[in-house]
């Protein structure tokens, strides 16, 4: 007699259960990815950095550059806070430096620019800030914030837009002039 | 009387309906070329709606298809079947903040989808909007034919928009055909062989999501995706309507792989998962970002929902 009441109830203590074990789990947001592709996008030659600095006198002072003068020229990441060793390593240039002296390399590199852009980072680990592919259940390929971002000038750079499909005046002249006079590339058919 | 009898009789011997299941039987007959009865035509002249199938009707089905298809493309289809997964509910997310109106997801959704090429049929439109007007509550000054050198241009914001997958779909309602309907994981669905053409659902559509092939499709044979489902990306046939399905032939796989969309966008602003997965992205962005519905006012409920990210 009691059964029917009770099984119900029994159902529900069980979802709570669960409902507090998934919980306690932690969220996804925590959990960083294993591996990323592709690499670094170093320019050709550049890295390691040490085959040229390892031997050079460290220079502190914030100075107008006669060495990579393309990324001085190109610099717009708040140009007047900021200066190379905010974010390199004066002592060893194959490493990045965080704020607190922690080193990290160019591969974990998401963890410097983590540092400012909090809110990003944290929609970046959630997977919804940046580019995704793969799996949408399984495996999944991030990018590092600077296969998208050049980390010296960050800002998207407007690219050219595929073509705007027919407008109905071109599919009726179409028609008209008796075959395809399709001047879109890549709806071309021979 | 005798003469009464045999009027009634002769009566119920030729009956109107009799008559026009007759004609209608005779007709069907002769509509199938004598030189060609094999197995084949007579199979997909009866063959049922998808969802009423038999294992194995499907699985003839899947035969003949393929070989119909290697006749007319010269190419080897597989053509899947599989059906919603369990505790599934797709659910898609765009960025508006990021989309730069570049129309990349346009063409990848033409290649991954086999959609006509000529006559012209793209699933995705975006829309390019002023800032700081209407926003998207007008879309009659919405522009989808914008061709700058570059995008985004000054002063503009840019909208793509495609089947929204409504939990509650006006298409699905009007189809007198019963040849499209929602699946189980959300995804609205067309049974291309089963569709008569009448364009019901393109009318119903507030979103203009559907696409109605004018003439017979043409794909270049070397563009030609052969890895489909049946009801996703098969070639589809003139007079028959189609449209977006969340790329059904790639979520669907195990493990299930992104929309061709989200993969190609060189912004990342295009975020798919399943709603019922409380640690999916597309939970995190309902959960943590400030989305809309397009048209929620219409009470279509889609499952696309639309946000601004920081």
């Amino acid at each position: 007699m009691i059964r029917p009441a009770r099984q119900p109830l029994t159902v529900l203590l069980y979802l709570a259960t669960a409902l507090v074990v998934l919980r306690g789990t932690g969220t996804a947001t925590e959990e960083l990815p294993t591996f990323f592709v592709p690499p670094p996008p170093f320019s050709e030659g550049i890295f390691p950095c040490s085959e040229c600095h390892a031997d050079m006198e460290v220079n502190q002072k914030p100075r107008e550059l006669t060495e990579h003068t393309e990324i001085a020229k190109s610099f717009k990441h708040s140009p007047q806070q900021r200066w190379c060793f905010d974010c390199h390593n004066p002592d060893n240039r194959d490493v990045l430096r965080l704020a607190n002296g922690d080193l990290v390399t160019f591969e974990e590199s998401y963890k410097l620019c983590g540092q400012c852009h909090g809110t990003i980072y944290r929609d970046w680990k959630a997977g919804v800030h940046g580019k995704r592919t793969g799996e949408w259940n399984g495996k999944k390929l991030y990018r590092l914030c600077v296969q998208c971002h050049n980390p010296h000038n960050p800002r998207f750079k407007a690219i050219a837009p595929m073509p705007p499909p027919d407008t109905p005046l071109l599919i009726h002249n179409q028609k008209h002039s008796g075959g395809s006079i399709r001047k879109n590339p890549l709806g071309k058919i021979e | 009387m005798n003469a009464n009898n045999t009027d009634d009789k002769l009566e119920k011997t030729f009956t109107r309906r009799g008559f026009i299941k007759g004609t209608a039987a005779s007709a069907a007959v002769l509509a199938i070329p004598v030189g060609s009865t094999d197995a084949s035509v007579w199979q997909s002249f009866f063959q049922n709606n998808f969802h009423e199938m038999s294992p194995e009707e499907l699985q003839d089905t899947i035969h003949n298809l393929a070989k119909k298809y290697r006749e007319k493309y010269q190419a080897d289809f597989t053509i899947k079947t599989n059906g919603p997964r369990p505790d599934t509910l797709f659910g898609y997310g765009l960025d508006l903040s990021r989309c730069i109106g570049c129309r990349r997801c346009v063409y990848a959704c033409v290649r991954e989808n086999n959609q006509s090429r000529d006559p012209q049929i793209h699933w995705i439109s975006v829309l390019q909007l002023k800032k700081g007007e209407k926003g998207v509550s007008d879309l009659e000054n919405a522009n989808m034919y914008y061709a700058p050198d570059e995008v985004p241009e000054d002063g503009y914001f840019y909208m793509p928009v495609q089947c929204q997958q409504c939990e509650n779909p006006p298409c699905v309602k009007v189809c007198p055909a019963k040849a499209t309907w929602k699946e189980k994981d959300g995804i609205v669905v067309i049974d291309y062989n089963w569709c008569i053409g009448c364009r019901f659902c393109m009318a119903a559509c507030p979103y203009g999501a559907r696409h109605f092939n004018w003439g017979e499709p043409r794909i270049p044979k070397e563009e030609l995706v052969t890895e489909t489902h049946y009801l996703g990306n098969r070639p589809r046939y003139r007079g028959v309507v189609e449209k977006c399905t969340f790329c059904i032939q790639r979520v669907r796989d195990t493990p299930g792989r992104y929309p061709a969309c989200v993969e190609v966008c060189p912004v990342g602003a295009r975020k798919f998962g399943n709603l019922l997965d409380p640690k999916s992205e597309i939970r995190y962005c309902l959960e943590h970002k400030r989305v809309f519905r397009l048209k929620e006012e219409l009470n279509t409920s889609p499952k696309f929902f639309y946000f601004f990210a920081t």
